[in-house]
Formats: structure tokens, C-alpha cells, sequence
């Protein structure tokens, strides 16, 4: 009766109940779902989120045609934690039109990964901005495909503020995405353990 | 409510699957929000009703709903929206999506925990 055609998804455990998100950005190219491919149970899949609000600067609805919308493709992974715990991983583009969307999608993430080429670091100072904007907690993760600056000039030319942590990473290598993702973990527990006023500064 | 299309790449079968609604409570469903099935489909239900009943037998994210009915985020919180305005799915939230970004270190931890074991 059940096709065995098509359907190649991996169910999750049936006592799975609590589902958390981390996001990593990055330019096209960098390697994003490369990365969440490494340590995801699932090949990554992909799918597509629209803008649901009403375009700023039209007034008058009924006209059908006009553009009003945005949409935005992204893929994810997931990995499962233990009985009940569930992260998924999402591949975001970070370009701007991305960054409406963020709230639908995003929302209540753990954190994010800055996915950049030293190549081409400029492709990722709107995506550190817009994060430090949310307030999302960051690290940033240099995908090494040929040598290049080290990361003290990386974190220069990203002015990253110190206590953002920088590390060099293979994102076809599981170890080395596990290991990008424990680093975000870590730097979530210190920054939870320090005041909470500092969720108040600017 | 202005019907219109909410995707300008396939309008034709959005709107049909939506029955020309744009938008859904986003605050129902969340991204990963797990939803299950309460029961089987029953004939002459909405195909994409089916497929998400017959998918949510073991809890599954709306997102993977999404990526399987090649339909975006928000469309398939509107027909999930439906499903359980009649009691035939339950929805699992997501705990730390519901704190605002503050999430409990006990959760921190237990996440940890498991990258280091993975």
C-alpha cells in the first residue's frame, strides 16, 4: 500500500517535541549548505518562504499585478539530540531582501553562523550588521578553500568586537561543522552567563 | 481582504491551494514547529490536506512540509491552520522560539551535550 517511489524523507522520532534553530549566513557560494550538509542526518532540503507583509509605498491593493512580493529560497538540515530535542540547521542567503523574511523564519534561533571567504569579506559586513541589529549572537567561521589573510586580519577588516568568537573552519568536513556549531554553543553559554543588562545596551 | 496571488511565479495554484487567503496567524506556527497527525485522511480532503496527514504520522517541522509540498512557509501554515482548526493535527512549539531569544541554560547545555556526542 505505502509507495516506496519517491519518498525519501527520514521521519523523526515519535517522542520528538521540542524543535530549537540555528541559522548560517553567507554569501552564494561560500558554502552554506555544504556545511549544514556535514553534520545534518538529512541530505539538506530546500524550500521557499514569501513576504506576507504589504509592500511599503503601495497604496492601492486591487492592482493586482503590482509586485508586492518577496521571495526568498533557503535550504536546512536538521539533527536529532536526543529523545525529545530536534536542531535544525537553515542555509541563508545574506542578502538584503533576505533580512525580511528573518523574523517569519528565524525567529527565536539559538544563534547564527557568519559563513565568510577571506576572499571576499565584503560579502558579509551587511549580514554581521543585520545580526548585531536582531541581536542574534554570532561567531564567525572562515572557510578556508586557499590560504589567505590570517584571522587577525580577518577580524580587522570584519571589525568584529573582541568577545565574538573566529575560527577557521572545512566545511566539507563534519568535524570541522560540528566543531563550528560547538562554538556557538559555547559563546551562547558565556554570553547567557553574563548580566542580563547587557541585552539592554544599544 | 484583497485577494491576490502570493507568489507571482505560480499564482494559479497557490491561490487554488490556499482558496485565495494570503495570510495565516503566524504566531499558530512556527518554523519548526512540530506537527502531528490525529488522524487518518478521509476521501474527498484537499490533496495537500492528505499529503501533510499522511507526512505528520511521525512529528514533522512545517518547514519540511514546505520543502515536500514545494509550497512556501506561509501557504502551509494556512492549510495547516485548517487542520487544526478541525482537531486534525496537534502542534509540539518550539520552547526557546516562545522565550525571545533568552533560552534556558538547561537547554544550552543539553545541546552542547549532544554536538559533543554526535
Amino acid at each position: 500500500m505505502h509507495s516506496t517511489t519517491s519518498d525519501q524523507r527520514t521521519p523523526l522520532r515519535t517522542t520528538a517535541a521540542d524543535a530549537l534553530k540555528i541559522v548560517v549566513v553567507g554569501g552564494f557560494g561560500v558554502g552554506k549548505t555544504t556545511l549544514v550538509g556535514s553534520v545534518s542526518e538529512i541530505r539538506p532540503l530546500s524550500t521557499e518562504e514569501v513576504m506576507t507583509q504589504a509592500s511599503v509605498g503601495i497604496d492601492d491593493a486591487s492592482r493586482v499585478r503590482t509586485k508586492t512580493t518577496t521571495t526568498v529560497a533557503f535550504d536546512f538540515g536538521r539533527i536529532t539530540l536526543n529523545t525529545s530535542m530536534v536542531l535544525y540547521l537553515f542555509g541563508a542567503p545574506g542578502q538584503q531582501r533576505f533580512w525580511f523574511v528573518w523574523d517569519q523564519l528565524f525567529a527565536g534561533s539559538l544563534g547564527a553562523v557568519v559563513l565568510v571567504d577571506a576572499r571576499r569579506l565584503e560579502d558579509s559586513w551587511y549580514s554581521i550588521d543585520r545580526l548585531e541589529h536582531h541581536r542574534t549572537p554570532f561567531v564567525v567561521a572562515v572557510n578556508r578553500f586557499t590560504d589567505g589573510p590570517s584571522l587577525e586580519a580577518v577580524r580587522e577588516a570584519l571589525a568584529l568586537s573582541p568577545e565574538v568568537p573566529l575560527i577557521d573552519c572545512d566545511a566539507r568536513e563534519r568535524s570541522s561543522g560540528k566543531h563550528v556549531l560547538i562554538t556557538l554553543m559555547e559563546h551562547l553559554t558565556r554570553t547567557h552567563d553574563q548580566s542580563p543588562a547587557q541585552e539592554s545596551m544599544p | 481582504m484583497t485577494r491576490r496571488a502570493i507568489d507571482q511565479e505560480d499564482p494559479d495554484r497557490l491561490y487554488t491551494v490556499t482558496g485565495g487567503r494570503t495570510s495565516a496567524d503566524e504566531k499558530t506556527f512556527d518554523s519548526v514547529s512540530l506537527i502531528v497527525s490525529e488522524c487518518a485522511p478521509t476521501p474527498g480532503m484537499q490533496s495537500e490536506h492528505i499529503r501533510i496527514l499522511r507526512m505528520a504520522q511521525r512529528p514533522t517541522a512545517v518547514v519540511e512540509i514546505s520543502a515536500e509540498l514545494r509550497l512556501p512557509v506561509s501557504v502551509v501554515k494556512i492549510l495547516l491552520r485548517d487542520l487544526l482548526d478541525t482537531g486534525r493535527i496537534t502542534v509540539r512549539h518550539p520552547s526557546v522560539a516562545a522565550q525571545a531569544g533568552r533560552p534556558d541554560p538547561e537547554i544550552l547545555r543539553q545541546v552542547l551535550v549532544a554536538l559533543h556526542n554526535l
